[in-house]
């Protein structure tokens, strides 16, 4: 009883690695929500008017809206009227390279081991870092546009894309989606954007780092990426935010939108933002709006998520089906200790002939946390042949926690195939003492089952967040031997 | 080197309320095999799942010392690297974690506890090639999830096959012929006699007398109700298997 309890007391006693606040002027407006807000926002950003009219638009829509209360998660009502809407970092002088980048920013970097110097000697992964709301460096985009790819942050796009921007933004994920949604179209502040010409195969994995700083900000980030007919990209996504004892609001609208025959997006995320303290004080609330359509015949859109921080995380990365063939994939890892809630899962709306979905959900509840997967498998009539294979396992450590599916599947038409699988499993203090009696001490035993239990999505995800992703589960690298 | 391998003094140890073990007392020397039978609820399996450190047994007497330090003190993966094997009687399956990273990892740690380097992809392969064919084992059972889908056989191969590799000072067999089939039984012992060493023992736990035919045990202990009533050689097996447990039972049970 004792070991088993003690790996669990001891990953739940596990302090936040990424505490810290970097000491930057910040450019904050005042607390507070109003159409004046949003027209602040819109000019200090230099928006064209098409700008102003949607965001307007979207926060008249907000305010008819009610926040949604169907989610497995409790916390307090949240106060939006106290938020601030709006900072940026000051940049000392207009930023043409790396060394004019403020040095208190490049040691925030170093500390979460993705120093931009560092990765920009290395692997090819182009960075565009995002510290608050305002991208502050932008590298490999030379190489990047002689392939015609467009990789800036959502405000330069804006002003040097604003075609693109008119005819795509809101084209997935409209303004009416959600109540969150809604917010974020009225106030975001930046995002990233990434456009790949028709048959281009982005030539290197594109990588965004948030971060939320400045303490009481609501972040609201959104990130648009079109590709045209026979494009391929591959986008990751990482998080980490210093420690606060205010609940932080983050509501993000990713779009993504595979045009033509055969496109392919990939989008990995490993999120690891401040849980709270182990008594569930604090933490960052990530209620997000994901999702991707694909509108050509046989284009494929592919979620990885590893989700491992924030203290209520409401989060359902969807694809819409629309060409013939196309392919829908969602892989997740979602892991809860202390008090955080995870409310998270997939859409899958089949709409073309033969299209084709599957959905591979890990969820790991420890300590007193809780965890839901609810996921939509929508067959349309129009589907015929449609697929999707479900999976959702879920893995309990201790005996406080807690794992909740919720899967709705609806069909329409009778010639296409749904699977669903699903288990729960418990760390046993049998496991344990067998790896014990081998050896291998508790906290091994375990990291080794939890990152067993995942293998399945870790294979999902491109190389260096594999390994980013196994040191956030606190996991010993699993060899590939045999 | 006159020190024994393992010195049980009069071990007292239950369950909540229930004492199992009443006054073991019981002295293995390197080299040596020693068998200990018993009938069903005697105690055997208790002794061994003491011996390895499973919790939520009371200790309330006695002392156990492995070379001379104290076995009790000692957490079970600290008892598993300075020597201590326990063959489960039920392996238990592992989902999820490969067989072949699993018992590379328990080796890594046995080989840091000894101040050894720790050994690479490659050189563990080899180490493991060499030991299957001990055992006869397949190899894709190595490519597979720990226990995960194995027979009852391939799970009491596989226990062996471990030890084969982590080559413990002192391995503790708990009832691994139970489920086997002969053919099986007969790969298992071969597998342990090939791994007897001068500087290592073996404590076979068993009801049944029959691997004994394969095992040839120095020395044969009868536990009944917590306590080793009878010690003898090889031929006390056999005289078990005969006449059965009542003979030397009866005594104590009056008792």
């Amino acid at each position: 009883m004792s070991t088993a309890t003690d790996t669990i007391e001891e990953f739940v006693n596990k302090e936040y690695q990424y505490g810290f606040v970097t000491d930057v002027e910040t450019d904050t407006i005042k607390p507070g929500l109003s159409e004046d807000v949003v027209r602040l926002i819109s000019a200090k950003k230099n928006e064209p008017p098409f700008m102003l009219e949607w965001r307007l638009k979207a926060y008249r829509h907000w305010l008819t809206l009610k926040e949604p209360t169907w989610q497995q998660a409790h916390y307090p009502p949240i106060d939006y009227q106290a938020s601030i809407y709006y900072a940026a970092p000051k940049p000392k002088k207009v930023l043409g390279s790396l060394d004019e980048v403020d040095p208190e920013l490049l040691k925030t970097f170093d500390k979460l081991g993705i120093s931009l110097n560092e990765q920009k000697r290395l692997t090819g992964v182009a960075v565009d870092a995002v510290v608050d709301s305002v991208s502050v460096a932008t590298t490999f985009s030379k190489e990047l546009a002689k392939h015609g790819v467009i990789f800036c942050s959502f405000s330069e796009a804006v002003q040097k894309h604003p075609e693109l921007i008119e005819k795509y933004l809101g084209s997935v994920v409209p303004y009416t989606d959600n109540f969150f949604a809604a917010l974020n179209s009225a106030v975001f502040s930046d995002g990233s954007f990434c456009y790949i010409p028709k048959g281009v195969r982005c030539p290197m994995e594109l990588s965004t780092y948030f971060r939320i700083n400045t303490a009481n900000t609501g972040q609201f980030e959104r990130t648009l990426i079109v590709a045209e007919e026979g494009a391929y990209v591959s986008y990751l996504e990482g998080c980490t935010a210093p420690m606060r004892d205010e609940n932080q609001l983050h509501a993000a609208v990713v779009e993504l939108i595979a045009l033509g025959t055969k496109t392919e997006i990939k989008y990995s995320t490993v999120q690891n933002w401040y849980p709270g303290d182990k008594n569930g004080k604090g933490g960052i609330y990530n209620f997000v709006t994901k999702r991707g359509k694909c509108l050509g015949a046989s284009s494929k859109i592919s979620w990885t998520q590893v989700e491992t921080g924030s203290a209520i995380t409401w989060k359902y990365p969807s694809v819409l089906l629309q060409g013939d063939n196309s392919v829908g994939e969602f892989y997740s890892v979602a892991l809860t200790n202390n008090y955080q809630q995870a409310d998270t899962g997939t859409k899958m709306i089949h709409i073309g002939k033969n299209t084709r979905s599957t959905i591979i959900s890990k969820g790991i509840s420890a300590g007193r946390g809780q965890n839901s997967y609810r996921g939509q498998v929508k067959i349309l009539k129009s589907a015929s042949g449609a697929r999707n294979f479900s999976q959702c396992d879920s893995l309990l450590v201790g005996d406080k926690c807690g794992a909740h599916t919720f899967p709705y599947i609806e069909v329409k038409n009778t010639s296409s195939q749904v699977e669903h699988e699903a288990s729960t499993s418990k760390i046993g203090e049998d496991q344990i003492f067998y790896c014990n009696q081998r050896g291998i001490a508790t906290q091994d035993a375990v990291n080794m089952i939890v990152n067993g239990f995942c293998k399945e999505v870790f294979r999902e995800l491109p190389m260096e967040f594999a390994v980013e992703a196994q040191k956030l589960l606190g996991v010993s690298l699993e060899g590939s031997v045999g | 080197m006159n020190q024994p391998l393992l010195e049980i003094k009069n071990l007292q140890a239950g369950v909540e309320n229930k004492q199992i073990l009443k006054g073991i007392n019981l002295t293995i020397n390197a080299g040596e095999v020693h068998a200990v039978m018993g009938p069903n609820g005697s105690g055997k399996s208790t002794l061994a799942a003491i011996l390895a450190g499973r919790d939520g047994y009371d200790i309330t007497g006695g002392t156990v010392l492995f070379r001379g330090q104290d076995l009790l003190e000692m957490d079970p993966e600290v008892r598993a690297r300075e020597g201590v094997f326990l063959a489960f009687q039920y392996p238990v399956e592992i989902p999820g974690v490969n067989s072949t990273y699993f018992l590379k990892a328990a080796l890594n740690e046995v080989r840091k506890h000894r101040g050894l380097p720790e050994l690479d992809a490659l050189e563990f392969l080899q180490v493991v090639k060499d030991k299957m064919k001990l055992l006869e084992l397949n190899e894709d059972l190595l490519k597979r999830p720990v226990n995960a889908g194995f027979s009852g056989g391939e799970k009491k191969r596989n226990e062996i096959f471990q030890m084969a590799v982590l080559e413990p000072a002192l391995a503790i067999l708990d009832e691994t012929d139970s489920g086997l089939d002969i053919d099986a039984l007969k790969i298992v012992a071969t597998g342990v006699n090939r791994l007897k060493r001068p500087d290592s023992a073996q404590l076979v736990i068993t009801h049944y007398q029959r691997l004994l035919d394969y095992i040839i045990p120095d020395f044969v202990h009868v536990l009944y109700n917590g306590q080793i009533v009878r010690t003898g050689g090889k031929e006390l097996a056999l005289e078990l298997e005969e006449k059965g447990y009542d003979w030397i039972i009866q005594p104590h049970a009056a008792a």
